[in-house]
């Protein structure tokens, strides 16, 4: 059928219209519910870097909850490192705010291609069943290949020790950078060391195969066919646990702790319950 | 053969299978196939923009333009498939996570642009929503199937539930690895035609 040259161009444009308000449409409406399985799902993956959760394991929304009782969100300042309490912690968007340059600064020169900096940052303890802080899950994020990487890593409580790390989003090629998501390399992670004594961040994927956490603290394997992003993953680490990331907070949590054990030495009969009010008021 | 309408909706499944016969689709077949539940969201969401693609296209049919045709196929499929996207960002967040980006990739899907181009733009919209469903359904038995083997072979489970239980887990069952690699699905979709030629004699290719 021969149709002229203003049909077709009314014809194009009618369709656009109508494609558009339908795609439109369905974001807008379903943005809500896209929202709330974004931020379960990032809860989620607190659970995992801290063990609490496995991949495989399918979750209710009630089920994450419930295990996010023993959680707590702290807000911190970065460069202080001290605790940010007029910080929504529920609400914050760390990426937004780093986008933003009334809640950022620029960021110190980097392998991990961040530009800005927050200025703030949520971070969650993990509480053991006593009230005190067992473990401490970092947001952390940088470039890999193609994409950033954005993650969780979960210290132990001596803020040295790697209790995991786990990817919730990224872009790298599925099956050579993408194995940052398989298991098997993730289980590589927990015992090793990622600062040394002095505080200072040393962990690294190398290339190959490294010992085991005992033998071999400061190195994890890297993923074969994937050295970018595997240097990608150093680089991040090394970043959020140095000094422009949480290197204060991690300094000032440590001194926490071993003033709250002098103290424990000092009244051996002092209550747990005024103790973990102490320790979450620093 | 029975009335026209259950023809359109039956043939697609083994007379004249989109991936079998028509070897369409067959990149997300290799890609989504590893379990059942993604596997069977993907034929869900391939169902949905296939239907909806050829009933909308042959409503348009006589008025659309033949020389923008293709673009004007192209942009309601691409819309269908952002919509199909939403949605399961919305209701099933686990399971298109897993799909990631093969949602999107339906919009390439060459069943779909296939069928519109052949069957949607020279019929009518109820013939052609059945011709989509049909041709949805023809390509989920075969996904289904597939999937079906790799899960319980590659990973010894059947929808998430351990029906072999794998060494790995303490049992007997040692995986069987190229099952988890796209090689398993080539040769599960090969067996399958080779399968479908045996018993339907005239879909052999005339050797020339």
């Amino acid at each position: 059928m021969q149709h002229s040259v203003k049909y077709t161009l009314l014809f194009a444009a009618a369709v656009c219209v109508v494609c558009a308000i339908l795609v439109s449409s369905s974001a807008v409406s379903l943005s809500e519910l896209q929202q709330a399985n974004a931020r379960l799902d990032k809860m989620k993956n607190v659970l995992m870097a801290a063990g609490l959760a496995e991949a495989t394991e399918r979750l209710s929304a009630e089920d994450i909850n419930e295990r996010f009782r023993t959680i707590e969100a702290v807000a911190i300042e970065l460069e202080t490192g001290l605790p940010a309490p007029d910080i929504d912690t529920a609400a914050y968007d760390q990426r937004k705010a780093a986008a933003d340059p009334d809640t950022s600064r620029e960021a110190p020169p980097n392998l991990s291609v961040i530009k800005r900096l927050p200025h703030h940052a949520v971070v969650y303890q993990v509480l053991n069943n006593r009230g005190e802080v067992s473990m401490l899950v970092l947001p952390v994020e940088g470039y890999g290949l193609w994409s950033t990487l954005y993650g969780f890593l979960a210290l132990d409580a001596d803020t040295r020790t790697i209790r995991g790390l786990t990817y919730y989003q990224h872009l790298e090629t599925p099956g050579l950078g993408g194995e940052v998501d398989n298991p098997s390399w993730k289980a590589l992670w927990p015992g090793r060391v990622a600062l040394d004594d002095t505080g200072s961040p040393v962990i690294s994927v190398i290339k190959g195969r490294a010992g085991s956490p005992q033998e071999d603290p400061y190195q994890v394997d890297g993923l074969s066919g994937a050295t970018i992003t595997s240097r990608g993953v150093t680089n991040m680490l090394r970043f959020w646990l140095g000094e422009a990331g949480f290197g204060p907070y991690l300094t000032r949590f440590r001194e926490s702790q071993t003033s709250t054990m002098k103290a424990e030495e000092e009244s051996s009969d002092g209550d747990t319950g005024e103790k973990s009010i102490a320790r979450s008021a620093l | 053969m029975a009335t026209p309408a259950k023809k359109v909706l039956l043939d697609p499944l083994f007379e004249n299978n989109p991936i079998a016969l028509q070897v369409l689709g067959i990149c997300s077949a290799l890609a989504v196939t590893t379990k059942m539940d993604t596997a069977l969201v993907m034929c869900g969401a391939v169902i949905f923009v296939l239907t909806l693609s050829n009933f909308s296209i042959s409503l348009l049919r006589n008025q659309i333009p033949t020389s923008i045709r293709i673009i004007v196929q192209l942009t309601i499929i691409a819309s269908l498939v952002i919509v199909a996207d939403q949605l399961l960002k919305a209701y099933l967040f686990e399971i298109s996570k897993q799909l990631s980006v093969f949602v999107g990739l339906i919009i390439t899907n060459c069943i779909i642009m296939g069928r519109a181009e052949a069957y949607a733009m020279q019929n009518g919209p109820s013939s052609s929503l059945i011709d989509g469903i049909g041709n949805g359904l023809g390509y989920s038995l075969i996904l289904i199937a597939t999937a079906l083997l790799r899960e319980l072979f590659g990973a010894g489970k059947i929808f998430g539930y351990v029906v072999l239980p794998s060494v790995n887990e303490g049992g007997w069952y040692y995986p069987n690895g190229i099952m988890v690699s796209s090689a398993g699905a080539f040769f599960i979709i090969g067996l399958f035609i080779w399968a479908l030629r045996v018993w339907k004699q005239d879909q052999v290719e005339e050797e020339g």
